[in-house]
């Protein structure tokens, strides 16, 4: 036990029983699987002994979805002491295969995207591959596997011809998906900078670790983290921001990563300090009367749905705020808890229905929004809502440049 | 007035006369045991729940510490479930005499009691918690022990053998013919029915009340009552016992035991051990000492207080408590005081209650002719069915130990997670009507069978879920059976939620700060703000007959 297991396992102490998470919890309410967040966090961790086998299996029913978090009356860390027993679980027993793989999103978005992309997709598409995959991976057959660029950001990137003129420079942080699987996340993310006078620095990264995190494997997990912040850090250090579009990634170099993992170094400090979510970044700026308000009007109303990573930040909800400044649109927040993907959990042979159920009431609010179109601040969270709904998603950012005309 | 003959009659239903009624019973003698509460119910259900491995008396009481040394290890092969092996520290601190260290490992060496000196560095790998500036470790075979599950367990075997248990009945007299005790009028606290008790023999194993046992036989037995106040924290933050390692004084051991830490415990006279309060100032200390062993420890989650009363026997005039021996004495009042017919057994402790029972029966079994040999080193004992079956994984050649693991262990095993009663401490359904059918009559006697509203929230989740189904069970039952059998009304089932309740609230008010404030705030929404519970008290007063508040 060191010092984090130590204050993690001190939150527990706070806990009055009260079952507020409980009831809030979204997969505890679909499923007997999983016996909810106070049984199998500050309940449960009385019984755990790091010198002993570990005692629960329920645990890695927790999707990671935060909720509960959200709602502790008391302040209680459940998802961290959560996350910690995972970890446990995987220490001592070992990470299946299918962990393995899908936890290193970078990997599999390296091997599938490029020229040969349209490949992995059309085999992705057959459904008795996917049977196949089930069988041997454990990830179900109708989990929703996003498709794989032809191309991958950062390619794009080079031959981008920046804006001549800037004055400010910002970091920006595209994590695998914008990389391997949504570049235009990432050209949006570019334009939408540039127009409001920045030149746009992009170093060196790797994957964030969360699905490392979420799927116990903390030692990996680790050397992804301190690999972004060695190349982060000396743009942090000369005040440059790092932005980010996937808001799961930032919210893993704010906070997760250094949580979980104990990292509290000053560089990791300084960089989880000069790392903001996209919109964060770009309600800052209007706040600070910097942002380009000539916007196009665009006479639409769109579902939006905040996802939890979102919420995590505990920055509000700046989407909304950001948006909101452009002339015509309307966005109808879902106020639904979780998709029910939870990164990788939805996409597991065991979870996937149970996601499905969580993300329904997700889904009935989209498809009665009448919208051919509907926005999300993660990604995993569009490709569940897509496969849930039949309707297409994406990220604000891309509207926001939209609004700029770009 | 009925009549039951037996060979021995045993007064007390703690460790001790459990032991010996076991003991009895298995070398073939008819033996009956009375206890004025519930098993348990006095010092026995009130100690730290230490095993022993003898390191606390290696100096001053020597001979204590070989017994326990011994006893551990005996314990530990025949009642497993009933122990942990959590192993113990003894550590020098800053603020203890660090030329100690040397006496204590040779002291050890003397009796017997196994020890290994270890690094500072290995002690802080295995428990993080303890003070960095602590400069010397000896690790000792010290563990934790449930001393309820031990208590019936020791019951269900000597009911196999066929000794008689009798919970809430009191002695109300001893019947002399001259110079021998032959019998004892004892007295149904529930019923007022009383029961006359024909014996060969009669062993006082009263601990803090033998005293007053013994004066109903006109004997005289001093029995000094030393109140032990402890504090449970609400989890474990270490996972050794960790002692000071210095003399035995105030607040100087945490004993983790089950899912909490308790801290102990002071050593105060008392004049009555059935009077007594808990007091701030012992509370303090306690805190206070604890940061000496684990830096921030007043800052955890104290649960709550409660205080027990050693039976320290008083032999002759001692001026400090601590220094009468922590030894048991046997005391023959045929020789000691020309009364015949009773022995008592006092002092000793709870590690130790074996060979206590052992020495006891011996002197029964030689004066009543019976030369059947004492089998209660060897022979393991039985599971009560109140207690977890599965989670038997603690790793291997120790599948038999308790660990703390166990009960989620268990409950995952069985996914019994949706049908908790008491969430805390992970009870289930089953185990509670287990408790109510093996005998439990309120919700105290519960409480002590299967840690029902021993957790964090002090029963406010479990109590009003344990009530109903005493309720449900015992209504039934009384149906079902012959009307001899009382009736158990809703009467019976408010006051006895209502006497629980005032139990629980007895130990939280000592700890009435921060998160435990926060907790007993939450309660008292339920209790009295959506369930009224404070317009039972006309129940309570009526008390059923079944909750007897024997104060």
């Amino acid at each position: 036990m060191n010092h984090i297991e130590i204050s993690l396992t001190q939150s527990l102490d706070h806990c009055i029983k009260c079952n507020v998470c409980t009831s809030a919890c979204p997969v505890a309410a679909v499923t007997d699987k999983f016996p909810g967040p106070k049984y199998v966090g500050p309940q449960a961790q009385r019984f755990r002994h790091a010198g002993q086998p570990v005692p629960d299996d329920s645990v890695d029913y927790c999707s990671g979805c935060r909720v509960c978090n959200e709602v502790c009356p008391t302040g209680v860390k459940i998802v961290e002491l959560n996350a910690r027993a995972r970890a446990q679980i995987v220490a001592e027993r070992g990470m299946p295969l299918r962990n393995r793989i899908i936890a290193r999103a970078g990997v599999v978005g390296r091997l599938s995207s490029g020229p040969h992309a349209p490949l992995v997709n059309f085999g992705l598409s057959l459904t008795p591959l996917r049977w196949g995959i089930e069988q041997v991976m454990q990830i179900h057959h109708d989990a929703p596997l996003p498709p794989a660029s032809s191309y991958t950001f950062r390619s794009w990137f080079k031959k981008h011809q920046p804006v001549a003129g800037v004055r400010k420079q910002v970091v920006y942080y595209h994590g695998c998906s914008t990389q391997y699987y949504e570049p235009r996340v990432g050209q949006a993310a570019v334009a939408v900078l540039e127009r409001n006078g920045y030149e746009v620095i992009i170093p060196k990264q790797g994957c964030c670790g969360l699905p490392l995190l979420s799927n116990g494997d903390f030692p990996a997990a680790k050397g992804r983290h301190m690999y972004n912040v060695e190349h982060l850090l000396p743009y942090v250090r000369r005040g440059i921001p790092v932005v980010g579009t996937s808001t799961s990634c930032t919210l893993t170099l704010k906070e997760e990563a250094p949580e979980l993992l104990d990292l509290h170094s000053q560089d990791v400090r300084a960089v989880a300090a000069g790392t903001y979510d996209i919109f964060e970044f770009l309600r800052n700026l209007y706040e600070a009367g910097e942002l380009d308000t000539n916007f196009l009007p665009i006479q639409r109303e769109f579902p939006y749905h905040p996802p939890c990573q979102l919420r995590a930040h505990r920055v509000g909800l700046p989407v909304l705020d950001v948006l909101g400044l452009v002339p015509g649109l309307h966005l109808n927040e879902s106020h639904a808890e979780c998709c029910g993907i939870a990164g990788t959990y939805g996409m597991k042979k065991e979870k996937y229905q149970i996601g499905m159920d969580v993300g329904a009431k997700l889904f009935t609010f989209v498809k009665a929004a009448d919208s051919d179109l509907a926005l999300c601040d993660s990604e995993t969270c569009r490709w569940q809502i897509s496969h849930g709904t039949g309707i297409a998603t994406k990220h604000p950012i891309e509207i926001l440049a939209q609004a700029y005309g770009l | 007035m009925q009549t039951i003959s037996t060979d021995v009659l045993v007064i007390g239903g703690g460790a001790t006369g459990l032991g010996c009624v076991r003991d009895l019973a298995m070398r073939g003698m008819r033996a009956v045991l009375v206890e004025k509460g519930d098993l348990t119910n006095g010092t026995t259900g009130r100690y730290h729940g230490l095993l022993h491995s003898g390191g606390r008396y290696v100096t001053k009481d020597p001979q204590s510490a070989t017994e326990c040394a011994h006893e551990n290890a005996i314990l530990r092969r025949v009642m497993p479930h009933c122990l942990e092996d959590t192993s113990g520290f003894f550590v020098i601190t800053p603020w203890d005499d660090p030329s100690y260290g040397d006496i204590f490992a040779t002291n050890c060496r003397k009796t017997e009691v196994p020890v290994q000196e270890i690094s500072v560095a290995e002690m802080l790998r295995r428990e993080p918690a303890l003070n960095p500036q602590i400069s010397r470790v000896f690790e000792v075979p010290d563990g934790s022990a449930d001393s309820f599950l031990a208590a019936h367990t020791n019951a269900l075997s000597a009911r196999t053998y066929g000794a008689q248990i009798l919970t809430y009945h009191r002695v109300v007299e001893l019947i002399r013919t001259g110079d021998h005790v032959v019998a004892a009028v004892v007295e149904d606290l529930r019923t007022s029915e009383r029961t006359y008790v024909e014996c060969g023999f009669i062993l006082n194993a009263a601990g803090a009340w033998a005293g007053q046992i013994a004066a109903l036989a006109g004997v005289k037995v001093t029995v000094v009552p030393g109140k032990g106040t402890m504090v449970a924290m609400s989890h474990r933050m270490v996972n050794t016992v960790i002692n000071r390692c210095k003399l035995p004084a105030d607040g100087d051991i945490i004993v983790p035991v089950h899912t909490v830490a308790v801290i102990g415990t002071t050593d105060i006279h008392v004049p009555d051990p059935d009077v007594y309060g808990i007091e701030p100032h012992e509370v303090r200390l306690m805190l206070e000492e604890g940061e000496k062993l684990v830096p921030g420890f007043s800052q955890y989650r104290a649960l709550r207080a409660w205080a027990g009363v050693r039976p320290l026997y008083k032999d002759q005039d001692v001026a400090n408590d601590r220094d009468i021996s922590r030894t048991y004495k046997l005391l023959d009042h045929q020789q000691r005081d020309g009364v015949d017919g009773i022995i008592s057994m006092v002092g000793g402790k709870w590690t130790t209650y074996r060979l206590m029972a052992k020495d006891a029966v011996d002197t029964i079994a030689q004066r009543l002719g019976n030369t059947r040999p004492c089998r209660t080193a060897d022979e393991p004992m039985p599971v009560p069915d109140f207690e977890h079956r599965g989670g038997n994984h603690a790793g291997a050649g120790a599948e038999k130990l308790y660990w703390l693991g166990k009960p989620l262990a268990a409950v995952e095993e069985e996914h019994a997670y949706g049908d908790l009663i008491c969430e805390c401490e992970l009870v289930s359904r089953d185990r509670v009507h287990a408790a109510i059918a093996s005998g439990a009559s309120n919700l105290d006697d519960i409480r002590r069978d299967v840690r029902m509203g021993m957790g964090p929230c002090q029963g406010g989740w479990c109590i009003y879920r344990t009530t109903a189904l005493l309720y449900e069970q015992r209504a039934q039952a009384a149906e079902n059976a012959s009307a001899d059998r009382p009736a158990f009304d809703i009467e019976h089932a408010n006051a006895a939620m209502l006497h629980f309740l005032q139990e629980r609230w007895k130990g939280l008010t000592p700890v009435l700060w921060g998160d435990q404030l926060r907790q007993a705030r939450l309660d008292e929404l339920i209790y009295v703000h959506v369930l009224g519970a404070h317009r039972l008290s006309a129940h309570a007063e009526q008390g059923g007959g079944l909750v007897t508040d024997e104060r």
